[in-house]
């Protein structure tokens, strides 16, 4: 007898279920969650301790560190002032939701503002995989080229905000910034873009102002 | 690499409507794949000889259905379907454009087998 079955399912919905645990988790702890998506080397990091050293002073600030091996970016974190916790993920090429639930475990939620979970750097896994997190940041750099949006059209549509860096290096790189914000526009139509330098500090301030208007509105806490 | 934990989400829910509708064994699975998603059919495929070992859905065919991205232009209402890196609407070239397809990532059905004599008609709760 053979019969076939409606289902009709998303592929990841397990995962989405946990994100939202993960989501009600964090805002019952009253904090802002981040997800900082970006390929390697665009600065994930370095933006992470521009900001702690800029925002660590007035809250308290967790940093969730994905990588596939090595514990380099959470001790760059712990060492700006984080609560700072590692996930090696073994090889896998991002972050899921089961992770971040185990790294939340880890961290004194209710004692924390805003928690900046940098994911694995890699432009197309980690944007099918929903943490909870309360919005997705990417950070792109100008060296990687204004065809990115083009070449990674998923990372590119699904991320509430925008962070251009390395901007310094404009006037030594073949980039063109028009042709870049094209295609950013056409895939996430005014999405909210900061171009800076986390080396020089230029740009920085507007991000800054954003990331500080985003806490002051988070969930109250209780 | 993100085929394997794909794969696995895939036999997840195929075993769970399977049993649910007291089925023994799982034939074939229908997935249906937007073009957005980024998902490589033979590495499933690869992943899921592995997977699906031991279990009721071990040598069941997996079938692909892909889904072309389309989008609609929000400026003069054009549908169309983007040509590489062109994706700007062609008649109007807007760039207020939306994706109204191309983002699926489902199971859509699976085929079962049920024991010889049973008819999944009368069992109800199923499917």
């Amino acid at each position: 007898m053979k019969d076939r079955i409606q289902v009709v399912e998303k592929i990841l919905s397990a995962n989405d279920r946990i994100a939202e645990d993960n989501r009600a988790r964090l805002d019952a702890a009253g904090v802002l969650a981040l997800n900082f998506m970006a390929s390697p080397g665009a600065g994930k990091t370095s933006l992470i301790e521009r900001t702690l050293a800029a925002l660590a002073p007035t809250w308290t600030i967790g940093v969730v560190d994905g990588d596939v091996a090595s514990s380099i970016d959470a001790d760059r974190a712990a060492a700006a002032g984080a609560k700072a916790v590692q996930i090696n993920t073994g090889g896998e090429c991002h972050l899921d939701a089961v992770m971040l639930q185990s790294a939340l475990d880890q961290l004194r939620l209710e004692e924390l503002d805003l928690l900046i979970v940098e994911n694995v750097g890699n432009l197309i896994c980690p944007a099918s995989f929903a943490l909870g997190t309360h919005a997705s940041i990417l950070i792109a750099s100008v060296p990687e080229g204004d065809d990115k949006p083009y070449k990674y059209p998923g990372m590119y549509r699904g991320v509430d905000a925008l962070v251009i860096n390395k901007i310094d290096l404009l006037p030594y790189i073949e980039f063109d910034m028009e042709r870049f914000r094209a295609g950013v526009e056409i895939l996430n139509p005014g999405l909210v873009t900061f171009p800076l330098s986390c080396k020089t500090g230029e740009g920085l301030e507007a991000w800054l102002d954003w990331l500080n208007s985003r806490i002051e509105g988070r969930p109250s806490k209780g | 690499m993100h085929e394997l934990p794909v794969t696995e989400s895939i036999l997840d829910i195929a075993l769970r409507h399977a049993k649910q509708a007291g089925a023994t064994r799982i034939t074939d699975i229908h997935l249906v794949i937007g073009q957005l998603s980024s998902i490589v059919d033979e590495s499933v495929q690869f992943y899921w000889n592995f997977v699906s070992k031991d279990t009721m859905a071990e040598g069941a065919r997996l079938h692909f259905r892909r889904v072309a991205a389309r989008m609609a232009c929000l400026a003069c209402g054009a549908e169309y379907q983007p040509d590489g890196l062109a994706l700007a609407c062609p008649a109007c070239q807007s760039r207020r454009v939306r994706v109204v397809a191309g983002e699926e990532f489902q199971v859509e059905a699976i085929e079962v087998d049920f024991p010889d004599g049973e008819n999944p008609e009368a069992r109800g709760g199923g499917g």
